[in-house]
């Protein structure tokens, strides 16, 4: 892997709200139900500018959908959730559109376009959101495919690749956007035990070499323990305790926690 | 009863009139039910119910009659509004459209067998909906549905002869003038039946191959 990774923001990189250290995301009494079953209650919290936060905790614990509702995918039913300053929710659709772009995510079963080859599914977001001329996406694409090992791909369909590569290249394409957030769902749950290594050390590199601000649901707890600067374990949509990865892993204080990270670990 | 080469050769002049016609008639009104089964199902997806209300009570209608009837209503009723259009056309969009309320359920299911995840992808890259739809949805949904549209050719191709019934020439009109003027029904009848199958049973085979080739 290139010491030297090609998706830091450059002085020129377009306008964006100024990188700031401190707050980036807050959510405030955010509550997401489905039917009857509250799956978020009241959440609040709140991650910091190029943070790698992992959110960890028992399934169903609403996890994923505090991802979920920071793509937009999802809407909260109640509560407020700010980005970078400015409201994601509640919020007119053009300024939901404004932030949207500043966020990225991989998903769980990659969700590659199987219509188009792997360059274009990387190329896409940027030449037709972006405005990016074809030749500069391209190049950000390959730059981007060489960096997660997948150069020699470009021509290929998703389908022609193992689930691994295809992760891969799901995240070149969500970093293609030069996301200032990306959010990381089970990205390697749907993987062959083989695949995953190769995916987790793309992760950890971009970690490592960019200031995005990373959110990740996993249930690696070796990856979360390695990238994360901030583990929250979650149950029945709280916040039970949030620390340094060290703290949480190795010494942590709630019941629930350590009764989950015995079940796990 | 006695089979007459002649009488074939004779008529072969005029079938291959009819062939033209059945052939343009199968080649346009496919054309129509394809793009207009594209207009209802996409319309049938706005939000506003003030469109999918009377798309859906019209599409339901021209599905819930006979295309005989709606042949005839288009050829005799129409004119007397003042829209007057050849038999052939009359035929053409009669046959068209009455496809296009059955092209609209297959695009329907192929539009909703694209997974969720398309559409989340789509929405995580901050692609407009339009571009979500030319790019992404409606691709993977047409090469889903092509064989099933196949299978809709292959019944218009059996349903052109009810254009005989507006006065359209087609191969079924040829050889019923054909059997009047000379009073031998046998080999006309049988040489447009042999057609239809030599038409019909490649194509099927062609959808076949289409299909496998589409399933990859």
């Amino acid at each position: 892997m290139p010491a030297d990774i090609p998706l830091m923001k450059e002085p020129d990189a377009h306008a964006r709200p100024p990188a700031a250290t401190g707050e980036l995301i807050r959510f405030e009494k955010v509550t997401k139900r489905f039917g009857d079953h509250t799956v978020l209650d009241e959440l609040d919290f709140s991650v910091e500018a190029g943070r790698h936060v992992t959110l960890i905790g028992p399934s169903g614990s609403g996890k994923t959908t505090i991802l979920r509702l920071l793509m937009t995918l999802d809407q909260p039913d109640e509560g407020t959730i700010t980005v970078g300053g400015q409201r994601l929710f509640p919020a007119g659709e053009k300024q939901v559109g404004e932030i949207r772009k500043n966020i990225g995510m991989v998903f769980q079963q990659f969700n590659l376009f199987p219509n188009m080859k792997v360059l274009r599914n990387v190329t896409e977001a940027p030449v037709t959101v972006l405005r990016l001329s074809r030749d500069e996406a391209e190049q950000r694409a390959r730059e981007l495919l060489d960096l997660v090992g997948l150069g020699d791909h470009l021509d290929k369909y998703p389908s022609q690749l193992s689930g691994g590569q295809q992760q891969r290249v799901a995240i070149a394409r969500a970093l293609a956007m030069r996301p200032q957030v990306l959010l990381l769902d089970e990205v390697t749950s749907a993987l062959d035990p083989e695949l995953v290594a190769g995916v987790l050390d793309v992760l950890r590199d971009i970690a490592r070499s960019t200031d995005i601000t990373m959110l990740c649901v996993t249930h690696e707890m070796s990856f979360a323990r390695d990238i994360s600067d901030r583990v929250l374990m979650f149950d029945s949509g709280h916040v039970v305790e949030a620390g340094a990865p060290e703290k949480i892993f190795n010494d942590p204080e709630h019941t629930r926690t350590r009764e989950f990270l015995s079940a796990v670990l | 009863m006695t089979w007459d080469w002649g009488a074939v050769r004779a008529f072969m002049p005029h079938f291959f009139d009819g062939l033209l016609v059945t052939l343009q008639a199968l080649a346009l009104g496919s054309l129509i039910s394809f793009a207009l089964g594209l207009v209802w199902a996409l319309l049938m997806r706005t939000p506003t119910r003030w469109v999918r209300w009377p798309v859906g009570v019209v599409t339901e209608f021209i599905r819930d009659t006979p295309l005989l009837v709606q042949l005839f209503f288009l050829f005799y009723v129409l004119p007397e509004w003042g829209l007057a259009f050849s038999a052939l056309t009359t035929g053409v969009v009669a046959i068209g459209l009455h496809y296009s309320t059955y092209t609209m359920q297959v695009y329907r299911a192929g539009i909703d067998a694209v997974p969720p995840g398309q559409w989340e992808a789509a929405t995580a890259l901050s692609l407009p909906p339009r571009r979500t739809w030319t790019a992404v949805i409606l691709p993977q949904a047409i090469r889903r549905v092509v064989p099933a549209l196949g299978n809709y050719v292959i019944a218009m191709l059996k349903d052109t002869p009810m254009l005989m019934t507006i006065t359209v020439l087609d191969m079924l009109g040829e050889a019923r003038l054909f059997s009047q003027q000379h009073f031998q029904f046998t080999e006309p009848l049988t040489v447009i039946g042999v057609a239809f199958v030599l038409i019909s049973y490649p194509a099927s085979l062609l959808l076949r191959a289409l299909e496998r080739r589409l399933a990859r």
